[in-house]
């Protein structure tokens, strides 16, 4: 932890360039870590995962907006614990002895058995429902670590060329988001000059309006922009070999989403949900590459995948195969004991992983700062 | 030498439009030539140029007779797209272009799209960013720079791409002098350097005219005619002063730049000699009574301090122009003053208690604020929300409690023949300002302020815009203008604020303020001088006093 710590050191004195990590590197990382997380309820562990995601994030992220959404995420999970608490208090399934308080009972018809207004509320219960919420909460963590860390503009480029065309749908519309917040001030401010106090429902028709036909203004000529500087050049390519594409790229990325699922449930056996996700992924590369073919265009400036992202992927892969290792070795202590109650265990190896995976915020390169 | 541009017999009709917005152009442009388009607001320069990469008719509608080649290539069967990598057009509003968020990347955009080699793109990148002085902006996010900036960048953006012909339109109506005289020279740099056909729509011939080789001058009913700038410019409807004041002396040829108008002003310069100057009288003596006093006004913008402890008084009858280079606090200042934009420190006092006691606009409801502080926004089209000029007026004489058709009347006075039944989005830039002065007018405030008014008008527009301005004064108004237009500041204001990082930096009477210093001074003040004139007008007035 203490080598993790120095890592908000100025770059001067690592000697190292800053540069963006590339963003596919932050998010194998991620990803690593939400696995990792999503495979334990041991409130210990998702403790020391939640903390080596906002140690890495702190470290490592740079001054743009989508850096200091990172809060966001945090906030959200503690809305998620707290919420599922209460969900397990007033609708839960109630177990354990050490009562804490008796609500009264609303009784229910036979066909909503199981389910429980009320009752007993058990700390047993209590703590399983809350260590629940603690591992959602951690994976979110974990999504908003690399939303937080890696430019989302720049991993759309890192898309192939054939998802291009999604990649600006979801670009433009990125930049034209906060543009309406932006017209929708403008237009308020506009409408006092009018001698009007914007309130109620008509004068939200009044803003709405200008505000719309700005926005359409705004799209047409950001597409009239776009056209006159040579977006949308492609390759004549017959038509059957872009419907082939499509059908591959598609059919590929629905085998993949199967295995990941596979992956993160832990019921379905491992080796078929690998294979379902690497064939998955063989097929969709495949249609990707057919694409490419389609378009012609470059990418200015690419992100560089040296060994700090071969550095970040890896230890986000080993996180996720301690975690596979203690579940061989003795899986009872990834959970948290709860009947009996008593204090959760530390497993050596799952610690050992999470806190190497934490190494990310030392071997990535400093972030670049405006 | 081979053409770059060849218009052979082009008229353009808009969907739904009755007459076409262009009637049988024929024009060549040779490669390498600067063509100047010229002509009155809503004549079809946009259409014009438009149809040069083809997003007329491509992307805008309508039927295009006749045919439009660029170097060979016919925009009927290439679209805009196709012909990327020969035509780079620049919009009036450089942030609608924008495609990505930061400068660099903007810059590199139309190069992945041609699908340029790294390499290259990386080279040429650096080279555009020393052409157009761009290096503190590289890693900007487009959205915070000032307007100056962002033009610079739309040019840059284009020229990556080495195209043969650019296309501007207005590409210096929002720039601060000095500011257009950069991005002018980098135009007549790339002109002359690499051969690079312009064509360029201009509203401030003051600032172009005499680097035109060509001058295309759209004519009302959509002809055009052509040809060299010193003979057609003798007659075309739209003049700079420097020509104005050749046609005043009677000197042929017609100078189009300061340097050769000095030349032959040396008469003119001792007839002038001869008579007071005038206008630098000093000021009558009537008492002067202040209408609105600011002190210490701070806006602040997170970190960024936009106005930065301002203290202003406006007075009764005073034309006050604010000036200073693009981001220098002048429309946060002004938004500030009428009560409706952020202030974080400082007072701003309604004198002489409009109300009844001394009143802040800001604490005033936005009915009573509008009658005392009017405001017309540098995004006009912000205050128009119904579908008809006409139901706008009709809105704006019930919010001001005035007869009704007082603002159509005010309005046919600003911009005479506009279709009450036309939508607020289809009249041209200036009737769209028009509207909307009229619709502020229509209240009759104590103190009006007008955020940039003179982008995108021509001389004429401009004209009638300064007449309402003085006839207000005369009534007791007070009207502030921010603007870049020096021309404009010297026919119409009494005094000058010119302000710089958030700072008032001068503040005096106009010949004081634009005189003293070269970068402002109207092209009349720099033909004559010593002499001090900043007018045609005061030059021709001078001279008939001789002449009586």
């Amino acid at each position: 932890m203490t080598a993790a710590l120095t890592a908000t050191a100025p770059p001067a004195r690592t000697g190292r360039l800053a540069r963006p990590l590339h963003p596919a590197g932050w998010w194998l990382w991620a990803i690593g870590m939400a696995v990792a997380a999503s495979r334990t309820t041991n409130p210990l562990l998702l403790a020391l995962v939640l903390s080596s995601t906002c140690l890495v994030v702190a470290a490592r992220r740079t001054d743009s907006p989508w850096a200091r959404s990172f809060r966001l995420y945090l906030v959200l999970g503690a809305v998620i614990v707290v919420g599922r608490v209460l969900l397990h208090v007033v609708v839960g399934f109630k177990y354990g002895d050490h009562l804490l308080v008796r609500l009264p009972t609303v009784p229910l018809p036979a066909w909503a058995a199981g389910i429980t207004v009320g009752g007993p509320v058990a700390l047993e219960g209590l703590l399983g429902a809350a260590y629940e919420g603690l591992r959602l909460a951690t994976l979110i963590a974990c999504i908003g670590a690399a939303n937080a860390l890696a430019d989302p503009k720049r991993l759309l480029r890192t898309l192939p060329g054939a998802l291009h065309d999604i990649g600006v749908a979801v670009v433009v519309s990125i930049t034209v988001a906060p543009q309406l917040a932006e017209s929708v001030l403008r237009v308020r401010r506009a409408r006092r000059l009018r001698g009007e106090r914007v309130r109620g429902l008509r004068g939200a028709g009044r803003v709405v309006l200008p505000v719309l036909q700005d926005a359409l203004d705004r799209s047409l000529a950001l597409a009239a922009a776009m056209d006159s500087r040579g977006y949308g050049r492609i390759a004549q390519v017959p038509a059957r070999t872009r419907r082939g594409t499509g059908a591959l790229v598609l059919g590929g990325l629905l085998g993949s989403c199967v295995g990941l699922y596979g992956l993160l449930d832990a019921s379905t056996p491992g080796s078929l949900s690998v294979t379902a996700l690497v064939a998955g992924l063989a097929v969709a590369t495949a249609g990707l590459w057919l694409g490419n073919r389609r378009l012609r265009r470059s990418t200015y400036r690419p992100d560089p995948w040296r060994a700090p992202e071969w550095a970040a992927a890896g230890l986000g892969l080993a996180v996720v195969l301690a975690m596979l290792l203690q579940a061989r070795l003795d899986p009872s202590v990834l959970d948290a004991p709860l009947q009996p109650l008593a204090v959760p265990a530390v497993p050596l190896v799952p610690v050992a992983g999470v806190l190497l995976a934490t190494l990310v915020a030392v071997v990535s390169p400093p972030p670049v700062l405006r | 030498m081979s053409a770059a541009i060849v218009f052979e017999r082009v008229s353009v009709t808009y969907t739904g439009a009755s007459e076409p917005a262009l009637r049988e152009v024929d024009l060549r442009v040779d490669e390498g030539e600067l063509c100047l388009v010229v002509g009155r607001t809503g004549s079809g320069k946009s259409t014009l140029l438009g149809a040069v990469n083809g997003l007329v008719p491509h992307f805008t509608g309508g039927t295009l007779a006749g045919r439009v080649t660029v170097l060979g290539r016919d925009t009927r069967e290439h679209r805009p797209r196709d012909l990327a990598d020969v035509v780079g057009v620049v919009g009036q509003d450089p942030l609608l272009g924008f495609v990505t968020d930061t400068v660099e990347e903007e810059l590199a955009y139309g190069m992945e799209q041609l699908a340029l080699p790294a390499g290259v793109m990386r080279k040429r990148v650096e080279e555009t960013i020393d052409l157009l002085g761009l290096a503190d902006l590289r890693r900007r996010p487009l959205r915070d720079l000032s307007g100056g900036q962002q033009q610079r960048v739309a040019i840059g953006a284009v020229l990556t791409t080495h195209p043969r012909v650019l296309v501007l339109d207005e590409p210096t109506s929002a720039l601060d002098p000095a500011a257009a005289e950069e991005v002018l020279a980098a135009i007549t740099r790339l002109v002359h350097d690499l051969g690079v056909t312009v064509l360029m729509a201009e509203h401030r011939l003051e600032r172009v005219l005499q680097y035109a080789d060509r001058l295309v001058h759209l004519l009302p009913g959509g002809r055009v005619e052509d040809g060299d700038p010193a003979t057609l410019v003798a007659t075309a409807t739209v003049a700079p002063p420097v020509v104005e004041l050749g046609r005043l002396a009677h000197w042929s040829p017609l100078p189009l730049s300061v340097r050769d108008a000095r030349r032959l002003a040396g008469p003119l310069r001792d007839r002038l000699d001869l008579a007071v100057a005038r206008n630098v009288v000093a000021p009558e003596s009537t008492p002067v009574q202040d209408v609105l006093v600011a002190s210490d006004v701070v806006v602040r913008y997170g970190p960024t301090v936009a106005v930065a402890g301002v203290d202003l008084t406006l007075r009764r009858g005073e034309v006050c122009a604010l000036m200073g280079r693009n981001g220098a606090g002048k429309s946060s200042l002004l938004w500030a003053l009428q009560g409706s934009g952020r202030r974080d420190r400082g007072r701003v006092l309604l004198k002489p208690e409009p109300f009844g006691e001394v009143l802040d606009p800001a604490r005033l409801d936005p009915q009573r604020a509008r009658r005392v502080v009017g405001l017309v926004p540098q995004e006009p089209s912000d205050l128009l929300y119904l579908d008809a000029v006409g139901a706008e007026c009709a809105r704006a004489d019930a919010e001001s409690e005035r007869p009704a058709g007082s603002c159509a009347a005010l309005l046919e006075r600003l911009a005479p023949g506009i279709d009450p039944a036309a939508h607020p989005r289809d009249v041209s830039e200036g009737q769209r300002l028009a509207l909307v002065l009229a619709i502020q007018l229509s209240a009759d405030p104590t103190v009006l302020l007008l955020d940039e008014p003179t982008r995108g008008l021509d001389y004429g527009a401009k004209r009638r815009l300064r007449d309402v301005v003085h006839e207000l004064t005369a009534r007791g108004r007070c009207v502030v203008i921010s603007t870049h237009d020096v021309e404009f500041v010297a026919e119409t204001a009494d005094r000058v604020v010119v302000m710089a990082d958030g700072e008032v930096v001068a503040d005096g009477p106009t010949s004081e303020v634009i005189l003293a210093s070269p970068a402002f001074a109207p092209q009349v003040a720099k033909i004559v001088a010593p002499q001090q004139f900043m007018t045609v007008r005061q030059v021709r007035d001078e001279l008939a006093a001789a002449a009586s």
